[in-house]
């Protein structure tokens, strides 16, 4: 609906900086001039990007590409050299319901002392505001959620028995306990079993169905077009973004990955295996 | 020693001297469970060591400077204020030290830790030579004791105990929060930068409070101990705050009145020693994740692992003695079991002692073994799981591993008839070297597929 009037042209390389770009404000994610730098050293640069509605976006690039600043730069959890990052026309703190975020597993210490429903629960902390306790609704939503995710019966288990991918399973849970609009998702696919990750996928387009708009960092190069319907190659900038199977040629793959020989032949096997 | 009438007295606070002494103990105790609980989940316990040394030199000034005024210096609350002052001073250099270099957090902390003690401890030399002020039971603050305190004092500590308490209960959703995933917390806009410093307030109000009566050096095992003692009794939160405020209210409530009973030991060593006692119990008996019960379920585990090993070894051997007839318990060579698997004779010779205990088994005659009735039914039970299983593993690889963490044993439970009677065929059809035995009982039909 909106990709007409977005520039998928204007990614790479020339781009204007300084002046404000024309988006709808219906737009889920709009970035524009954003700049991060961790101690001195910059980890994003110039990034502009339209992401737009409904769509699963996967964000691909090398180790250190600044992929999960990217999705933390939306999130206002890091200081911002420059630019913006706005969630449907506004700032993340004014419309921070209307996102979720699923942090990396490893994030977390998993031997903390609460079940996969606690996890799930804390979700609609948002919701109740300050010091009001889970309410039962709140927990049967819980419940629910983690049924989605097909995990219902681990409810009352200690989270750390449960296995990689269940436990990524509990973090989506939650995501879907904030009954969100745009779920920005780092590294959801990072060691998880096969069941997992089908059960990932089924969420992600059951969401896309749904109106929803999912921005998922990825690292596996060979799953990316049959997953995702929007990409944006990142390495430290923005290298290229639009529709998947546009977007995943060869030619903006080495722009992505530079000399990295092995990780390009994976992915020209992966574009030999895509059917087009 | 005291007699037993003294000690019930002491215990049950009806001994006026000791009441105030023992109670306000217990409600620091408390307090020390509560707020310790959040200081460990946030993994902080080393910053609360930091604070508890970088509180002396604020005891030594605020003293000198009571003196100054023209006062005794005894006063407990001006004492603590200064307290404060300087821990919460060790707390911001140490913050500073973190932000501005690249020091890790560790070293930032050993260096606050150890270089306000010391400050500490030479200013509190300094002010004892002070003219005209004795400094005398300054030191109680390092070890803690509790005989020089005044009514007044008692109130204070317990007011402040009880006002920790309650606000780590108030606060229970958001620090459960901060502690388990404080980017989550930040990204649904929850002030983690106030929350944190509201722990670490409640941490510098017991530590604080701490240092009269159990002192610097062990306020924070006071706060960590109970808490860790009572991971071992739950794997959830609010049963974790109230065991560990039980056992840090046990701890003051014993220490104090052992301490009381005979004035000679030190109130902080004989609390902490309490305290570690709590916490030894717990480790090695809780039932949750105690370290004896653990190794009970695994002594138990290993040996039905053992059991079914052998059985299984038993039945192939058999099949293999039956040739292409059906298979027929017969007696059979040791020999051939000990070839069968990577058992040393030692190790077999204990697991056929077991099973031989167990009446799986009985020597027919030296160097023969033949399976029992019960112990042939279990042979034929355990390979049909076995086989079963793999087959399921082999076939359904893409949907068995959140099934895997299941036993193997319970194969027709999880998988539902249907499935198994698929699976047997399917063995029947390509693999007739291993044949299915057949299930001991019919299978229910309202098994969940």
């Amino acid at each position: 609906m909106h990709s007409e009037s977005l520039n998928t042209q204007s990614t790479f390389p020339a781009r204007q900086t300084g002046t404000r770009p024309e988006h709808p404000p219906g737009i889920p994610l709009a970035i524009h001039d954003l700049t991060v730098a961790y101690h001195r050293k910059p980890v994003l640069w110039d990034i502009e990007l339209n992401i737009p509605e409904g769509k699963l976006v996967g964000v691909v690039g090398p180790n250190g590409a600044g992929k999960s600043t990217l999705l933390k730069a939306c999130l206002d959890l890091v200081p911002l050299t420059s630019g913006w990052a706005h969630i449907y026309g506004k700032p993340y703190r004014k419309n921070r319901h209307r996102v979720a975020y699923v942090p990396q597993r490893e994030s977390v210490d998993w031997d903390f002392p609460v079940n996969a429903l606690d996890v799930v629960a804390m979700g609609s902390y948002r919701r109740l505001g300050w010091f009001r306790r889970v309410s039962k609704a709140e927990t049967e939503r819980a419940m629910d959620a983690l049924d989605q995710v097909g995990i219902g019966h681990l409810a009352l288990r200690q989270i750390s028995q449960l296995s990689g991918g269940q436990q990524q399973r509990v973090f989506l849970a939650r995501a879907l306990m904030q009954d969100a609009d745009l779920y920005l998702m780092d590294e959801p696919f990072a060691a998880v079993d096969a069941a997992t990750e089908e059960a990932i996928v089924d969420l992600l387009r059951k969401l896309s169905e749904r109106g929803k708009t999912c921005l998922v960092v990825h690292h596996d190069l060979a799953t990316v077009t049959t997953y995702f319907d929007w990409l944006v190659l990142i390495n430290m900038r923005v290298v290229a973004d639009g529709p998947a199977t546009e977007t995943f040629t060869r030619e903006n793959l080495q722009k992505t990955y530079g000399g990295k020989l092995s990780l390009l032949e994976k992915a020209a096997e992966a574009l030999r295996s895509t059917p087009h | 020693m005291p007699d037993l009438r003294e000690i019930v007295e002491v215990l049950l606070l009806q001994n006026y001297n000791t009441r105030l002494v023992v109670l306000s103990t217990t409600l620091l105790g408390i307090a020390a469970g509560l707020v310790g609980s959040f200081l460990l989940l946030r993994k902080r316990s080393l910053m609360g060591d930091a604070l508890s040394h970088a509180t002396l030199p604020g005891v030594a000034i605020a003293f000198a400077a009571m003196v100054a005024l023209g006062g005794s210096g005894k006063s407990l609350p001006g004492l603590l204020l200064g307290a404060t002052l300087s821990g919460i001073a060790g707390v911001a250099t140490m913050l500073v030290i973190r932000h501005t270099t690249r020091l890790r957090d560790d070293v930032a902390m050993g260096f606050v830790l150890s270089v306000f003690f010391g400050v500490g401890v030479a200013s509190l030399r300094m002010v004892q030579s002070m003219p005209g002020a004795s400094a005398a039971g300054l030191e109680s603050f390092i070890y803690g004791k509790t005989a020089s305190m005044v009514h007044a004092d008692f109130l204070l500590i317990s007011i402040v105990a009880g006002l920790s308490s309650l606000t780590c209960l108030v606060f229970l959703k958001e620090f459960l929060l901060l502690c388990f995933d404080d980017g989550f917390a930040a990204s649904q806009g929850w002030p983690t930068l106030f929350l944190d410093i509201l722990l670490l307030t409640l941490v510098t109000a017991v530590t604080v409070i701490g240092l009269q009566s159990v002192g610097l050096i062990l306020v924070i095992a006071f706060l960590i101990t109970p808490p860790t003692a009572a991971r071992f009794w739950t794997q959830r939160l609010v049963p974790m705050l109230l065991i560990a405020a039980l056992i840090g209210g046990m701890s003051g409530w014993l220490g104090a009145s052992l301490s009381a009973l005979t004035p000679q030991l030190p109130a902080g060593a004989v609390i902490v020693i309490v305290a570690a006692a709590l916490f030894l119990l717990s480790m090695l008996f809780a039932p949750v994740r105690g370290v004896i019960p653990r190794r009970v379920q695994q002594g138990r585990l290993r040996r039905k692992v053992d059991r079914q090993h052998l059985l299984r070894a038993a039945y192939e051997i058999l099949e293999v003695q039956a040739g292409d007839g059906p298979v027929v318990n017969e007696p059979f060579p040791l020999a051939d079991l000990l070839a069968k698997r990577s058992w040393s004779p030692l190790q077999l010779r204990r697991i056929l002692r077991i099973a031989r205990h167990e009446d799986h088994l009985e020597i027919a005659a030296p160097g023969l073994i033949r399976l029992s009735e019960s112990g042939y039914g279990e042979a034929s039970r355990a390979t049909r799981n076995h086989r079963l299983w793999e087959t399921y593993l082999i076939q359904y690889a893409d949907i068995a591993p959140s099934h895997v963490d299941r036993d193997a044993d319970m194969v027709e439970h999880i998988l539902g008839a249907k499935l198994v009677r698929q699976l047997e065929t399917y063995l029947s059809d390509h693999d007739l070297a291993h044949r299915v035995p057949p299930s001991p009982h019919p299978l229910e039909p309202s098994a969940r597929p």
